[in-house]
């Protein structure tokens, strides 16, 4: 098991830009089920993809792809023609709320919105729109989603993934990759790594995935990384404390981080005393989560967690 | 991005939204030619002159070159002496405020440059309120808050009385509704004409800050005036930097007098950089391992000079830049380059590194660390150049090699 994607997950992608094309290339080359492309100025084409593939050698599976896949005008065409039911979405800032409302419109179980930039306003909009749809929103400005050996939905280097045992949740790109690095040389593999992204507005949050990872039988304990910025964290830990039976490692980035600026992320920011490093850390700390006190020992903390 | 006092209050007042009338002067003459016509058309001899500067505390700031005078100004002398004695008394603190530097809680010891002040009518204050607009993340709507504490910090008063601080939350469909605008009044305690004059500002903010993009407004305090009017004595706006495409008239307003050379000339890269106290200089890519590269170098025992996110495809050039504006900074004692590759390719970050150095010289030591993709021919390219720097495996590593060498 896992949580959100799997080998049956069927993805189409939103905004076939550079950005677009080189991830999707990447998804196939790593075996996701790429169905379709929604870019309305080249609906009715084909975008061919082709190479070796992320399992050359592994007996059992293609060494090489090619892939023709279909362009559609709208994710409601897309979906009726390939079965699609999650999508990922690189469309710029400007026009991405639309293109995550629009999958939700078609009812996808999930979207994945790694666009970075997006006004505020637009993912409030996004977000109210979403409430009575049955559409789960993974970001935006994330990294994205993989099931290792599976199906991977982004924009992480898929080889330094392995399958394995621990679930992953991040605000932060490449704290993500170090805990999945350190993670895959221990040894303990992961079930998924989930980023929800850096944005004050996202679509799912600690606490959403935390009660996945809690009932997927196959995770036996949760990497958590946490920055600067709102209370997520915090609510994390509640929930962690009250509802959580495995064990929980965590790591907060932006104890250093001076108060009134935004550090790179829109969401990381500390202001009028709220969304401190030290408090988000007490918190956690508090709920029984074991910190790590680097990001070097964020596999370490999760060996510990286990016992 | 922040704008001043007095472009925000252009920018309520162009939505219906009431200010006191003044009038902006970048020179003294401007200062003393607000005063007439402010005096007479208002009919209040009192007017107050404020330093503009993107910072709070002003009124009780004060300048390095003229201790005695503080950022804000109420001037009364016109109350005896007529126009012509406000009017002076205007020209003279002018004269000692434009260019000096202005030092406030908000400001650093080394406060702000004054360029711009504010000459307003005085106001007849019957109560001082605070009203803001901002979103609330957890409920990820905009939110309205608002309290009776007018002019206090309102961090204090949501620490020491939070029940004195009312909230409603915006529906992004609906807008803010007439009902929450009446249960805010009824809770401030208003009545009657204020409490109607209260709705209709209350809605005209709440919208503002849907049309113009804004992160926060923030009026405190805003004013009851003797006369039963609701007014914004002061006014602080700041904008999503994400939605300013859409916005030129704010866009427009930017001061960079106001901001960071090099924050600015990062921002021009398309690199994301804040300048900081310490010694150790950074450069990494991603936002939670640039601050978490930070953090570790504080933990080992020095201070990061700065934050430098140089984000998930950089390029050569893009790493010269972040090389250089690390450099630019005089308290810089060595540079760790902390790079976890995923999407970036180790050998493209190692080819700047040595196209930087080769530009422009290195005379503190260097420790680079690099992860994932194309590591083995980065860590090459960096070998082969014959690069003065030392190899980390890890990020603790490297920072405490990088402390070790520059202590």
């Amino acid at each position: 098991m896992s949580i959100l994607v799997d080998s049956n997950t069927k993805v189409l992608v939103q905004g076939l830009g550079k950005t677009g094309q080189f991830h999707t290339d990447t998804a196939i080359a790593y075996g996701t089920q790429m169905v379709g492309a929604v870019h309305p100025s080249r609906a009715g084409t084909e975008s061919h993809f082709e190479g070796e593939t992320d399992h050359t050698g592994v007996p059992g599976r293609d060494n090489t792809y090619s892939v023709d896949l279909p362009i559609f005008a709208t994710v409601k065409e897309a979906v009726a023609a390939t079965g699609a039911n999650a999508s990922v979405v690189y469309v710029p800032p400007p026009f991405a709320a639309d293109a995550i409302m629009e999958a939700a419109a078609s009812r996808l179980d999930l979207v994945v919105a790694i666009t970075e930039g997006i006004p505020v306003a637009d993912m409030v909009k996004a977000k109210r729109y979403l409430a009575d749809k049955p559409t789960r929103l993974v970001g935006p400005n994330c990294p994205g989603v993989i099931t290792p050996g599976e199906c991977k939905i982004g924009i992480m280097p898929g080889y330094i993934h392995q399958r394995g045992r621990i679930g992953i949740i991040s605000r932060s790109g490449t704290l993500t990759y170090e805990a999945v690095h350190q993670v895959t040389q221990l040894r303990l593999g992961q079930t998924t790594a989930v980023g929800i992204g850096g944005d004050p507005v996202n679509g799912t949050n600690f606490v959403d995935v935390l009660a996945m990872f809690e009932s997927d039988p196959e995770t036996e304990g949760v990497v958590m990384i946490g920055e600067i910025g709102g209370t997520a964290e915090e609510e994390a830990a509640e929930f962690v404390a009250s509802e959580m039976t495995k064990p929980v490692a965590g790591f907060i980035a932006g104890t250093t981080a001076p108060a009134g600026k935004r550090m790179g992320h829109a969401g990381a920011i500390v202001s009028g005393g709220k969304g401190t490093a030290a408090a988000k850390i007490e918190a956690m700390t508090g709920a029984g989560i074991v910190m790590a006190e680097t990001p070097s020992d964020m596999g370490e903390a999760m060996v510990r967690a286990l016992g | 991005m922040k704008i001043h006092e007095y472009q925000a209050k252009q920018l309520m007042a162009a939505r219906g939204i009431p200010v006191p009338a003044g009038r902006v002067a970048i020179t003294v003459d401007e200062a003393v030619a607000a005063v007439r016509s402010l005096i007479e058309d208002s009919g209040n001899p009192v007017v107050v002159l404020k330093s503009q500067i993107h910072a709070g505390g002003r009124g009780k700031g004060t300048f390095i070159e003229h201790p005695e005078v503080r950022g804000v100004i109420v001037v009364t002398e016109a109350i005896d002496g007529g126009v012509e004695a406000a009017e002076a008394r205007i020209g003279e603190l002018a004269e000692q405020m434009l260019g000096s530097t202005l030092v406030t809680i908000q400001t650093g010891e080394e406060g702000r440059r004054v360029s711009r002040l504010y000459v307003e009518q005085g106001v007849d204050i019957d109560r001082e309120l605070y009203l803001a607009v901002l979103l609330d993340r957890s409920a990820s709507r905009n939110i309205v808050m608002a309290s009776t504490e007018g002019g206090m910090e309102i961090e204090k008063v949501a620490e020491e009385t939070p029940e004195l601080i009312l909230r409603a939350e915006i529906d992004p469909a609906i807008g803010l509704a007439p009902f929450q605008a009446n249960e805010l009044a009824h809770g401030l305690g208003l009545e009657g004409d204020s409490a109607r004059s209260f709705g209709k500002f209350v809605k005209a903010l709440s919208d503002a800050a849907t049309q113009l993009d804004t992160d926060l407004i923030e009026i405190n305090p805003l004013v009851v005036t003797a006369d039963g009017a609701v007014m914004a004595l002061d006014g602080k706006m700041a904008f999503d930097d994400n939605a300013l495409f859409r916005h030129r008239e704010v866009e427009e307003m930017r001061d960079v007098t106001e901001e960071d050379d090099a924050e600015l000339a990062a921002k021009e890269a398309g690199l994301n950089y804040i300048k900081l106290d310490g010694t150790i200089g950074c450069l990494v890519n991603g936002a939670g391992l640039a601050m978490a590269t930070m953090d570790t170098i504080k933990l080992v025992g020095a201070e990061p000079a700065n934050f430098l996110d140089v984000g998930g495809g950089a390029t050569a050039d893009q790493v010269t830049t972040g090389f250089e504006l690390i450099t630019r900074d005089k308290n810089v004692k060595g540079i760790f380059v902390n790079i976890f590759g995923g999407i970036m390719r180790c050998d493209v970050i190692a080819e700047g590194i040595v196209e930087a150095v080769g530009r422009l010289g290195l005379e503190v030591p260097l420790v680079v660390r690099l992860e994932g993709t194309n590591v083995a021919l980065g860590k090459q390219i960096i070998d082969e150049s014959g690069l003065d720097a030392v190899s980390a495996d890890s990020l603790s590593d490297g920072a405490r090699k990088i402390v070790e060498l520059t202590t």
